[in-house]
C-alpha cells in the first residue's frame, strides 16, 4: 500500500490533523467507523503526549499488508527527553505532566500492537498498529 | 474555532460544530463559566454530536465546565456522545463520572427541566 503520511507536531491544531489524517487512511485502509474511532482517539492521546513532552515531533501512518491481513501503522516520533521508565509511563494514572495519566496506557489499549523505544535525551518513537478485524463487526 | 454559546431561558446550550483543539475547548470552559454568572443561568447543555472523537483532553475539560458549572450554581449535562466515541472512551479509560448525560439536546432539556423543578419542591 502506497497511501503514507506525515503530520508534523507542534501545537494543538496539528493534534486535530494528525487525527483527522489517521481517520481518513484508517478508513481508506477499510477500517469500520468504530475503529476509525479508536484510531484516531489513539493518535490523539500520543500526538498530545509528543507536544507536552518534547514540545515538537512527528506522526507518520500508512496502511500494511501483512499475508491476508490488512491494518494500520502509526509511528509517533520526537527528539524530547525521552522515557525514563518505558513500563513506568505505560501504567495507568501515571503522569508527570499533572494530567490524567491515561496517554499511553490508554493508546496501548486501544491498538492491537503497541512499541515504545526512547532513550533519555535523545527522544523516543512509539510504533502502534490496528489489524482489521475479520467474521465479526 | 469558537463554539457559539445560545441563551435560552435560563439554560445556555453550546452547540458544537466542528473538530476542536485543546485551546477551543479551554476557551469554551472560560465562555460558559462566565455566562452562567453574566445570564444567571441555571442549566448548561453541551452539545458534542459534530465530535467524532473526544480523547482525555476533550473529556477532562467537559468534566471541568461540568464541576466550575456546578460552583457557580449551573447544572452541566452533555448531550450526542455518538457510539463509536463512547466505545473508545471506555476503552480509553475516559469516564465522565459526576458529570450528568443525555442523549440528545432533547433528552438533556427534559433533564434540566425536571432538575429545576427538583429545586422549586425543595424551596
Amino acid at each position: 500500500m502506497a497511501d503514507e503520511s506525515t503530520v508534523p507536531i507542534r501545537s494543538d491544531v496539528d493534534i486535530v490533523s494528525a487525527r483527522q489524517k489517521g481517520r481518513e487512511l484508517a478508513a481508506d485502509c477499510g477500517f469500520e467507523m468504530g475503529d476509525q474511532t479508536v484510531i484516531a482517539a489513539a493518535i490523539s492521546e500520543i500526538a498530545r503526549n509528543i507536544l507536552m513532552y518534547a514540545k515538537r515531533g512527528e506522526i507518520r501512518f500508512r496502511g500494511l499488508a501483512d499475508g491476508d491481513r490488512q491494518g494500520i501503522v502509526v509511528v509517533a516520533e520526537d527528539q524530547g527527553p525521552g522515557i525514563r521508565d518505558v513500563s513506568l509511563a505505560l501504567q495507568d494514572g501515571f503522569s508527570t505532566s499533572g494530567g490524567l495519566g491515561l496517554g499511553l496506557p490508554g493508546a496501548r489499549r486501544l491498538m492491537d500492537e503497541f512499541d515504545v523505544a526512547s532513550e533519555p535525551g535523545r527522544g523516543t518513537t512509539i510504533t502502534m498498529k490496528k489489524w482489521i478485524r475479520r467474521g465479526h463487526a | 474555532m469558537e463554539v457559539p454559546i445560545l441563551k435560552q431561558g435560563d439554560y445556555l446550550i453550546a452547540s458544537i460544530q466542528s473538530a476542536l483543539t485543546d485551546a477551543d475547548l479551554s476557551q469554551l470552559r472560560e465562555a460558559l463559566v462566565e455566562r452562567v454568572g453574566r445570564f444567571r443561568s441555571r442549566g448548561v447543555i453541551v452539545d458534542v454530536t459534530a465530535l467524532d472523537v473526544m480523547d482525555s483532553f476533550a473529556v477532562r475539560t467537559l468534566r471541568d465546565i461540568a464541576h466550575m458549572a456546578r460552583l457557580r450554581g449551573a447544572e452541566t449535562v452533555i448531550v450526542g456522545i455518538q457510539p463509536e466515541v463512547a466505545f473508545a472512551m471506555v476503552q480509553l479509560g475516559l469516564t465522565l463520572k459526576g458529570v450528568a448525560t443525555a442523549l440528545d439536546l432533547e433528552e438533556g432539556l427534559i433533564f434540566l427541566n425536571r432538575r429545576g423543578k427538583e429545586r422549586v419542591d425543595r424551596g
